[in-house]
């Protein structure tokens, strides 16, 4: 399906990441926003509420976090694309009802505009240093999707990627970004809405009476309908495929190794990398973000200087690219992690790397994007 | 904490239709109060003759959050308080249909006591229904925020000594535009109510005071609990309108009842579509016509 072109502002801009992703998430036609305000996020929920009153969507502006993520699940199940933004404080109150959206296998989109934690810590400084809690902030064992864009133009793109995402495998799906897209301003080329394709839920064709909330030995079921009278039940305790309660230990194999199997079996469809100058490396830079942007000028200084260094950026970040780390592995003398953190999810390419070459961490606490020279000196040090 | 019960429920329920019969029998205890309150909701929605398709019921977590897994209408089973908000998306999304959660007095004032009150404030045109049992039952019989002074719990072993919620004073101050309470045994009077309460336009809460014979009844030494049920039923004075001020529940002692709040006033959507029709003028669709699909 197209998008809807009342929804869709073809043509050139100049936007900041947040006013991109909210522009991305109406082409995507998210027509339910619940929100509480938290800096850097705040635009993304501004933006929505000054477009929506005229494209028939919904702005609520709630009374907490909790709130606002209970709310877009309530939402749509009633049928609407929903969606909330964040931060990291409100992210960690967001992680109750994300894991009740995983387990009732709801889509919507939770952005997260990272700051630097724990805490308050830095509210209007940049940040990656949510990328585990976005993995595991939920408690219980489960899989996520999270993209990261590295500018305006991606977290448009990315945001209309993430609902279609959660559309095809019924489930959140978190746009993990920083207060620096966020606050950038650029270029951003939205196209004509026949451009723009969108994927539509997915309904039961059975009738009322021979259809249940997860089909039997489906991997995503088709959702039902409210108010159609297929009078289901949803739940988030531990369930059989008619949703109801089963609480034993085979019920939680069966329900949670399906939670994971949507995603690990899609692992394929899901990894989106783009690589450069990775054929002859022999040492590769692995980023995301805003990070895989700052990287640049070293690994342009590195290649002048004849050493050869390839760069991958991870669009999406979980599932983790497993399968090409672990090539790559085998191939490369050392891969380097970039990410404003301490080595999150550097610890996922050193697993998967299993000693096979060496593997670094280029971090820091957060606060400001990376000096180019320090990741310039750590591919120095890889090749020595 | 709720007793398996193993008693044969009679061959015909004559609710059958409104209750998910495959699963039955329901895990709580005999006598507890949320028998009566659950079959004078199916009652309610008969009278009220609206097309059941278009009903949804929202729960949270407790005893009383079980009552959307037994009711034969779309249900959602949610988390610990947020059913209220859950609640809200749903009508928001589709505001043909009557969205109602039932939940108990520890998930909606205490857990979810913020969402509570500003779901009021809005005028979400939502029904809640709170049994009310004085206790966290669920967990095996802590403290509540309307645990009345000086009954024991298993955190208050010598008796509580904080002051309890007023439920209806909450709501009607937050913003309610329907205010009603009885005791699980008014089942006649409770099922008009939640019928006027499902037809109100806006937020509307009825507070069901019932027995929690298992926990509540046991370590305070009440008796059974469908004496309990008794006690509170003929302790109860029916004061229509009654002062809100005047109706805190004390410990054992007189329960005032009765229809307490029914004004109108905007509901959220109402107050959007009006102030939005007035900025954009004929440029404003109103929103929530139809499924909502729009
Ligand atoms: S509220 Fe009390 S009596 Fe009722 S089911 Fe729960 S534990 Fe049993």
């Amino acid at each position: 399906m197209k998008a809807d072109p009342q929804n869709v502002l073809t043509g050139a801009h100049y936007l900041d990441g947040n006013y991109a992703i909210a522009e991305g998430a109406i082409a995507a036609g998210c027509k339910f926003f619940a929100g509480y305000p938290i800096t850097p996020s705040t635009e993304i929920a501004e933006r929505v509420s000054r477009r929506f009153p005229l494209i028939g969507g919904i702005f609520v502006q709630m009374e907490d976090e909790l709130a606002s993520m209970a709310a877009i699940l309530g939402a749509s199940w009633g049928g609407k694309k929903s969606m909330s933004c964040t931060s990291g404080p409100g992210f960690s109150l967001m992680m109750e009802n994300f894991g009740l959206g995983i387990m009732l296998e709801t889509p919507c989109v939770l952005v997260n505009v990272q700051r630097g934690g724990p805490s308050t810590g830095l509210p209007t400084l940049p940040g990656q240093a949510d990328m585990m809690q976005a993995r595991w902030g939920s408690h219980g064992d489960y899989e996520v999707i999270a993209l990261a864009p590295d500018s305006p133009q991606e977290g448009f793109e990315l945001t209309i990627h993430a609902f279609n995402l959660s559309e095809k495998y019924r489930m959140p799906v978190l746009l993990m970004t920083d207060e620096c897209v966020g606050h950038m301003t650029e270029k951003v080329i939205i196209p004509p809405p026949e451009e723009i394709e969108l994927i539509e839920r997915r309904y039961t064709d059975k009738k009322p009476g021979e259809a249940w909330p997860y089909q039997e030995n489906e991997l995503i079921s088709p959702m039902l309908p409210v108010g159609e009278g297929y009078k289901f039940h949803i739940t988030g305790l531990t369930h059989d495929y008619r949703g109801y309660p089963v609480i034993n230990a085979e019920a939680q194999a069966e329900n949670v190794d399906r939670l994971m199997a949507k995603v690990k079996e899609n692992v394929d469809d899901l990894t989106w990398l783009e690589e450069k100058d990775v054929e002859d490396a022999e040492v590769v830079v692995v980023s995301y973000g805003i990070s895989s942007r700052v990287v640049q000028p070293a690994i342009a200084k590195a290649r002048e200087e004849g050493i050869k260094v390839g760069q991958i950026k991870m669009v999406t970040v979980w599932p983790f690219p497993e399968k090409r780390i672990r090539e790559l592995a085998g191939k490369v003398k050392a891969l380097i992690m970039v990410e404003m953190n301490y080595g999150q999810v550097y610890l996922e390419m050193d697993r998967c790397a299993a000693g096979r070459c060496e593997t670094y961490i280029c971090g820091h606490a957060g606060g400001t994007v990376h000096d180019p020279g320090s990741v310039y000196s750590t591919i120095k040090d890889a090749v020595k | 904490m709720s007793v398996e019960t193993t008693k044969q429920v009679s061959d015909e329920h004559p609710m059958e239709h409104l209750l998910r019969m495959d699963r039955i029998p329901h895990i709580w205890c005999s006598t507890c109060g949320l028998g009566t309150t659950v079959r004078a909701l199916a009652e309610a929605l008969e009278q009220l003759e609206i097309d059941h398709d278009k009903v949804a019921v929202v729960s949270g977590i407790g005893c009383t959050g079980r009552v959307a897994g037994y009711l034969k209408l779309d249900s959602f089973h949610t988390t610990h308080g947020r059913a209220v908000p859950f609640a809200m998306g749903l009508h928001i999304a589709r505001p043909d249909m009557k969205v109602i959660v039932f939940s108990g007095d520890g998930d909606l004032v205490s857990i979810g006591g913020n969402h509570f009150i500003h779901t009021a404030r809005r005028n979400i045109d939502i029904t809640v229904i709170c049994v009310n049992n004085f206790i966290y039952a669920m967990t095996g019989g802590q403290v509540a925020p309307t645990t009345p002074i000086r009954a024991r719990s298993k955190t208050t072993p010598y008796g509580n000594y904080e002051t309890p919620f007023n439920i209806p004073l909450l709501a009607a101050s937050s913003g309610a535009v329907y205010v009603a309470r009885w005791t699980a045994l008014h089942v006649r009077r409770m099922a008009m109510s939640f019928a006027e309460a499902i037809s109100k336009r806006g937020f509307s809460l009825v507070e069901v005071i019932a027995p929690c014979s298992t926990l509540y009844a046991r370590l305070n030494k009440l008796g059974t609990g469908l004496s309990l049920m008794k006690f509170y039923h003929d302790n109860s004075e029916i004061r229509h309108g009654a002062d809100l001020n005047d109706i805190a529940i004390d410990y054992q002692s007189k329960i005032v009842v009765g229809k307490f709040l029914d004004v109108e006033k905007p509901t959220y959507l109402d107050a959007l579509n009006h102030h939005n029709a007035g900025i954009f003028g004929d440029k404003y669709k109103p929103y929530g016509g139809g499924n909502g699909s729009d």
